[in-house]
């Protein structure tokens, strides 16, 4: 008796929180397409961003282009007191710079990764992972005026002197070595680039190396492989898009970096040899925009930060591309 | 309970900022980064004098005649003066701010900070690469008592844009004819040859880096940083050392008479003990102002500068304008300046 009363009750009760629910689900609703407009809204306000950022350079940039033409980018004058913008030597110093930094940072970055995923002892690879990680957050600036007072120097003492006695005898990379070298130039900022940007190259590669299955390698060991065998023929066929990857992530730092490249590459607006000073995209903006009196020089300020955006944007596309393959493939395994 | 001492002086800080603002005027300037270290201690002991707030932007030149047309400021600054025509057609009023300078510096070992003499013709043949070492005998026949190293001479300058380097490119102009021809001036210029270094710190930091260097920095820069300064030959054919006397007497007898608005590059001045290439900071202001009120207080500042600034100007190695000049750009703002 007492039972049927209560599911009689509670029957009740439910179509009571039936309507509620109804009305509460109404309202759930229409809160949740709300929220659902406004963190839309925030992820379009980063398209927006980037759009509106490409389009205020490309429109800052195109009195540039157009009075400039193709020289703009193929001929090595920059001139601003006679308003003549052909940048060739910052594009060429960007690139080479970058050019160096990776590929002095891509193998040094194997090693660390290798060691620290294949060879280290269990205690070490956590401090030494951390220890990584605080490499990438020093600012700059730091680098910058480490590069300055304790690397230039060094190598303008010690090593140039000897590098452009010796390496500018070599066959067709003579000519690269020539120059005076005293220390400052498109070589140092390489270097310089090159310790910045490690760390980056070296946390990607060390994480990608930890996601190969285990029985993979151990097998390859089973059949009797040196560690040497295993790293070139297991983990990096296994791992090779996301590689290159991280190694272009670096590319795309080096590309951009402004601070450092600054302080030791001579800011010498010219074509020169790896010893001399040179300027890169970044650190011409850096220097001249403060003071860039004619329009046609803002222009041509603007236009080169919309090359250097391109540029590293492709690059930054393509280093997620080449990540992502690695994730299906590993999904498919 | 310190955490908690900390908080109440932030929170008395804050309201004192916020009580403050509400109170006194405040004048807001932007532009050169030459003057912003005498600016921040102007507007600074102003305020201890007056109660009165002046805000200086240091965004380059360039920003700051920018700002000054678009009326966004009080005041605008730039190292280079504006032609009248220009003035004209943006109704600008123009008048000097403080004299600085910019003096040569060379990094050779065994020679003392004044000792070396070199000659404005000289100064463009090294920084055009025609004289390249330091046993040029261009150089040892200006200085016979003095032993040159057979060292190559390296050169280095200002890479960002600057009104140190405008002024030292000026210099140059007047002086050499090649220079004039195949550089040119400006903030920026085409350099022959050499090292950059991105501003005057940079500048420092190089010359002090490199054997047989030779750069040029703001006069501050050079007896802060003890740097071996060079002495320059002057228009008159004097050798005169980088002094306070001898930057003000470069403003003296520059002949702000005959310069309409106080367009006038002091680079290269008459007098037998002026220093050649000094320089003078220019203040921009709108003729009619949007807010009169925030331009009037601009004309206390700088009357009080004038007046109560030169020792702090001095201090932070800048020189004070001569009296008479002061007089002329107090005359000028009677017969210009009417708000």
């Amino acid at each position: 008796m007492s039972e049927t009363r209560e599911t009689l009750l509670s029957a009740d009760a439910l179509n009571l929180t039936d309507t509620l629910l109804e009305r509460r689900a109404g309202r759930d609703h229409r809160i949740d397409a709300l929220f659902r407009m406004m963190v839309a809204a925030a992820a379009a306000m980063v398209l927006l961003l980037l759009l509106g950022a490409v389009l205020v350079m490309w429109q800052g940039g195109l009195a540039a282009f157009g009075a400039q033409g193709w020289d703009f980018i193929s001929k090595d004058f920059w001139d601003p007191a006679n308003e003549v913008f052909h940048g060739l030597a910052p594009i060429f110093g960007t690139l080479v710079t970058a050019a160096i930094a990776v590929l002095i940072a891509a193998p040094l970055s194997l090693g660390v990764a290798v060691f620290l995923t294949e060879l280290a002892p269990s205690w070490l690879r956590r401090p030494l992972a951390i220890a990584i990680e605080l490499l990438a957050g020093i600012p700059s600036i730091i680098y910058g005026m480490w590069g300055l007072f304790v690397l230039v120097p060094l190598l303008g003492e010690h090593v140039y002197p000897w590098l452009g006695e010796n390496a500018s005898r070599l066959p067709l990379i003579g000519s690269w070595f020539a120059g005076v070298p005293i220390g400052i130039g498109l070589l140092t900022a390489g270097l310089v680039l090159a310790i910045m940007i490690l760390p980056f190259i070296a946390s990607v590669m060390r994480e990608v190396f930890l996601t190969v299955p285990a029985p993979l390698k151990e097998s390859a060991y089973a059949l009797g492989s040196t560690t040497w065998e295993v790293v070139w023929d297991i983990v990096l066929p296994y791992t090779r898009s996301a590689v290159v990857g991280g190694i272009l992530l670096g590319l795309g730092r080096a590309l951009g970096e402004t601070m450092a490249v600054t302080f030791v590459i001579g800011n010498a607006n010219r074509l020169g040899a790896l010893l001399e000073p040179g300027t890169s995209i970044s650190a011409t903006i850096a220097n001249e925009f403060a003071e860039a009196f004619a329009d046609s020089h803002r222009s041509a300020l603007l236009g080169l930060g919309f090359l250097l955006f391109v540029v590293s944007f492709v690059v930054l596309g393509l280093a997620r591309v080449l990540r992502a393959r690695l994730n299906r493939q590993g999904g498919q395994r | 309970m310190i955490v908690k001492a900390g908080i109440h002086s932030l929170l008395l800080a804050l309201a004192s900022l916020l009580a403050s603002g509400v109170q006194a005027a405040s004048v807001s300037g932007a532009g050169a980064s030459f003057v912003y270290p005498a600016m921040t201690k102007w507007s600074a002991d102003y305020q201890k004098a007056t109660a009165n707030r002046v805000n200086y932007q240091s965004i380059g030149s360039g920003g700051g005649i920018a700002q000054v047309k678009a009326g966004t400021v009080d005041f605008g600054s730039s190292d280079a003066p504006l032609p009248p025509d220009e003035l004209a057609k943006f109704q600008l009023a123009q008048f000097p701010s403080v004299i600085g300078g910019v003096v040569p510096v060379v990094n050779l070992a065994g020679i003392e900070s004044g000792k070396l003499k070199l000659t404005g013709r000289l100064l463009a043949a090294i920084y055009l690469g025609h004289v390249a070492n330091w046993n040029d005998p261009a150089i040892s026949e200006i200085n016979p008592g003095l032993s040159l190293p057979n060292q190559p001479i390296r050169v280095i300058y200002r890479s960002d844009g600057s009104g140190t380097t405008f002024n030292f490119v000026n210099y140059l102009s007047k002086v050499s004819p090649e220079w004039k021809q195949s550089v040119g001036e400006g903030t920026t210029v085409r350099w022959p040859g050499g090292f950059g270094g991105k501003g005057n710190e940079g500048v420092a930091a190089y010359v002090k880096q490199v054997a047989g260097s030779i750069g040029y920095v703001e006069l501050s820069y050079a007896t802060s940083n003890q740097l071996t300064a060079v002495a320059m030959q002057n228009a008159a054919g004097v050798f005169v050392q980088p002094t306070d006397a001898s930057f003000q007497s470069a403003a003296s007898s520059a002949n702000w008479k005959d310069a309409k608005d106080f367009y006038l590059i002091i680079t290269n001045a008459p007098a037998a003990d002026a220093w050649p290439i000094a320089a003078t900071n220019f203040i921009l202001m709108p003729l009619a102002p949007k807010k009169s009120e925030g331009a009037k207080e601009a004309l206390n500042f700088f009357r009080w500068v004038y007046k109560d600034g030169d020792a702090a100007a001095s201090k932070l190695g800048y020189v004070p304008l001569p009296d008479a000049l002061v007089a002329q750009i107090e005359a000028y703002w009677a017969s210009r300046l009417k708000h």
